[in-house]
């Protein structure tokens, strides 16, 4: 079947090199809920492109719906070339999938897993053999290969799931949550393994709900009730997020807070333990002046400027709206 | 290559769970053991040794001999005695017997005067009933059938004995000829019909399960992202267990041929075809259950659905003929029906597979129907 379909990705690819991923309008209805709400995406190959949003924000729905495991509703979505979900089968071979629940079985051996993988995705018994060998080494699971999936930690299988699925050396890699049910020093490891496949040319579209993921991104968007409310590389949104971040030490915290949420200008106040962070629309110069200038800072200790975070921009552009 | 390749994968996937699953292992052989024995033994359809009441409102010579008779032909067994017909009643009512017999206190007269006994004393016009009346009365719990006609065989029991006179000989008006189980054993034809009992319901319990588990133990999502076609994940399922009905069979056979004598007659390559297409329609039957069912729960209760069906109608308790038509349409849809058909006449009626070429053909469109349903209803999409 490879012939015809072959020369068809490589005529799509002369038209956008780079786009591994295109949506347009990408929207998923469940009865009147909406889960997804016209979604444009561009990913470019060879990157890591995040999808950051709360639970609900329809991350699994959209990264189902862009590997043909979901139609969408309304939209149109093309991934290497080949439009969507009439191509899915095709796609099958091209992808990997690691699922936010871990879908490998438990029952079996960390070894037996992997051979079921690679037989399913035809690898012949010397090829998947090596494979396997190469899998084991580089995701640390060789002295445990004989330990069944379900006996292990949530790193441990979160690298037997990350094995699996780049099996068949796919071109693109979606990760659905990889990192949720797992410690902070696996995550770091993890994102280190990400980067070695990103080196070797695949690209990666991983979900987060982390701010420190989604800062290793290359470029992210953010999902908030099935809608993007930003795009773009994360020093980008966090330049272009639109207010300044200042740091107020206080002692009435909650009273302050309440105080400075009535002003136009702030955008938000969280409470960081002794710290008030406060979001400044930056129409403001020197927010750290006018600050000092309101009635409201009298008592205040220090107040200074403070560098933006994504958790910033992702309070700007979901909450911003409706200020509690 | 690659789709053979996947049913591999499939295969060796579900044998090595299989293997792990020490009690799903464990039910494999003993299932069909304890059954066969339990029912090889239990099922008797020649019944005996019925508890009885004796009201002897005669109580004479005559009348404990005629009770000594009734209890000589081993149908019933005298539990109880009592005065009157009332109390006798009354324990047929509380379960304690099954049936009473009164005697009569005139029973002597009756005896008499009983054409059974051919005194010629005078033999009664069949008008005169009077003269003609019975010697004693049964009274029987007849809500179960069985019982009951039972002690209706008791009805025309010879008289003779009693009195040491030679009973008259009589020519039956039919010579019966039984050409295949002369002894009337129960269990040579239970035990070929166990087979097929068994089997319907731990194939069909075994697939009902199969695709619908992938999606309870979270697999499903990772599975349908795969290349493998939904045909191939069917015959990946359905393979291994083919083997285990064999084993099943084997186990069922070669005891009932031990224990109960079952003989194995018949051809070798009827019996093979035979039990495994029977095996490949109940596997398929299941995997079109599981591709229904939405939990583990379900599919189990779709397989009780399948399974009593396939003990009361399938022949295997009642004579399919007795049945009326339209519960005989719904034997037929059954895969069960038409192997218990196929294997009672290859075991015990030595046939060969040309004779049993219409059931064996029902089960192969079972299973071919069953797999290419399955496959269509398995969607590679979640929604």
């Amino acid at each position: 079947m490879s012939a015809p379909i072959s020369s068809d990705e490589v005529r799509s690819d002369q038209v956008q090199p780079d786009q591994v991923i295109r949506a347009q309008g990408l929207t998923r209805r469940f009865g009147d809920f909406v889960a997804v709400d016209a979604l444009d995406l561009a990913v470019e190959r060879g990157t890591i492109y995040g999808f950051l949003g709360p639970n609900g924000s329809g991350k699994t729905t959209t990264v189902r719906m862009l590997i043909g495991l979901l139609t969408p509703s309304a939209g149109s979505v093309t991934v290497l070339g080949h439009s969507l979900p009439r191509d899915a089968e095709w796609l099958k071979r091209r992808i990997g999938y690691m699922t936010q629940r871990f879908s490998l079985y438990e029952d079996l051996s960390v070894r037996e897993n992997l051979q079921f993988v690679a037989r399913i995705y035809g690898l012949g018994y010397r090829q998947a053999k090596a494979r396997i060998r190469t899998l084991l080494d580089a995701y640390e699971l060789a002295d445990m290969s004989r330990r069944r999936a379900g006996a292990m930690s949530g790193g441990q299988r979160q690298r037997l799931a990350l094995a699996a699925a780049t099996m068949h050396e796919p071109q693109l890699l979606f990760l659905d949550e990889p990192t949720s049910a797992v410690d902070p020093q696996s995550r770091r490891d993890f994102w280190e393994k990400l980067f070695d496949l990103v080196d070797a040319g695949t690209t990666i579209l991983v979900s987060t709900h982390y701010m420190d993921e989604a800062e290793r991104c290359h470029r992210l968007a953010i999902l908030e009730r099935g809608k993007k409310r930003a795009d773009g590389p994360p020093q980008q949104l966090m330049d272009d997020m639109g207010a300044r971040v200042v740091e107020i030490e206080a002692p009435d915290q909650r009273r302050l807070r309440q105080q400075l949420l009535a002003l136009p200008q702030v955008v938000s106040a969280a409470q960081l333990g002794s710290r008030l962070r406060v979001l400044v629309a930056d129409d403001i110069d020197d927010p750290v002046a006018w600050l000092r200038a309101q009635p409201v800072a009298v008592g205040a200790g220090t107040i200074e400027a403070a560098r933006p975070s994504l958790e910033d921009v992702f309070v700007i552009s979901t909450g911003g709206a409706e200020r509690e | 290559m690659n789709p053979l390749r996947r049913i591999l994968a499939i295969l060796a996937k579900e044998l090595t769970q299989l293997r792990r699953d020490r009690v799903t292992m464990g039910m494999i052989v003993m299932l069909p053991l304890i059954q066969l024995m339990l029912f090889g033994f239990a099922i008797n359809t020649d019944v005996r040794h019925i508890p009885a009441a004796l009201v002897d409102q005669s109580n004479t010579a005559l009348s404990r001999v005629l009770a000594q008779a009734v209890t000589a032909t081993q149908v019933v067994d005298f539990t109880e005695r009592h005065a009157t017909p009332e109390q006798a009643q009354h324990a047929i009512v509380q379960g304690r017997v099954r049936a009473a017999l009164i005697i009569p206190d005139d029973v002597a007269k009756r005896v008499a005067r009983s054409p059974s006994l051919g005194l010629g004393l005078g033999t009664p016009r069949a008008t005169d009933e009077e003269l003609s009346r019975p010697v004693a009365q049964w009274l029987v719990d007849g809500s179960d059938t069985m019982i009951a006609s039972s002690i209706k065989g008791l009805r025309n029991m010879p008289l003779g004995e009693l009195l040491r006179k030679p009973v008259n000989q009589s020519t039956p008006t039919f010579a019966v000829a039984l050409l295949f189980n002369p002894e009337q054993r129960s269990a040579v034809n239970i035990v070929p019909g166990l087979v097929a009992i068994i089997l319907t319901m731990t194939m069909i319990m075994f697939t009902s399960a199969a695709i619908v588990r992938e999606g309870e133990r979270g697999n499903m999502e990772m599975l349908i992202n795969t290349p493998v076609r939904p045909i191939e994940l069917m015959l990946g399922k359905i393979v291994p267990y083919i083997f285990i009905g064999l084993i099943q069979a084997l186990i069922i056979l070669g005891l009932g041929h031990l224990v109960f004598r079952v003989p194995l007659g018949g051809g070798l390559l009827a019996l093979t075809s035979a039990t495994l297409l029977f095996i490949g329609a109940s596997l398929s039957l299941g995997l079109v259950l599981s591709t229904i069912a939405k939990s583990q729960l379900q599919a189990m209760q779709m397989t009780i659905f399948i399974l009593l069906p396939s003990i009361l109608l399938s022949g295997f308790m009642f004579p399919y003929e007795g049945m009326p038509r339209a519960a005989q349409y719904i034997a037929e849809a059954l895969p069960a029906t038409h192997f218990m058909r196929a294997i009672r006449a290859v075991l015990l009626r030595d046939a060969l597979l040309a004779d049993i070429r219409t059931d064996a053909l029902w089960l192969l469109v079972f299973m071919l129907a069953g797999l290419i349903v399955a496959s269509l209803r398995f969607k590679k999409r979640l929604d």
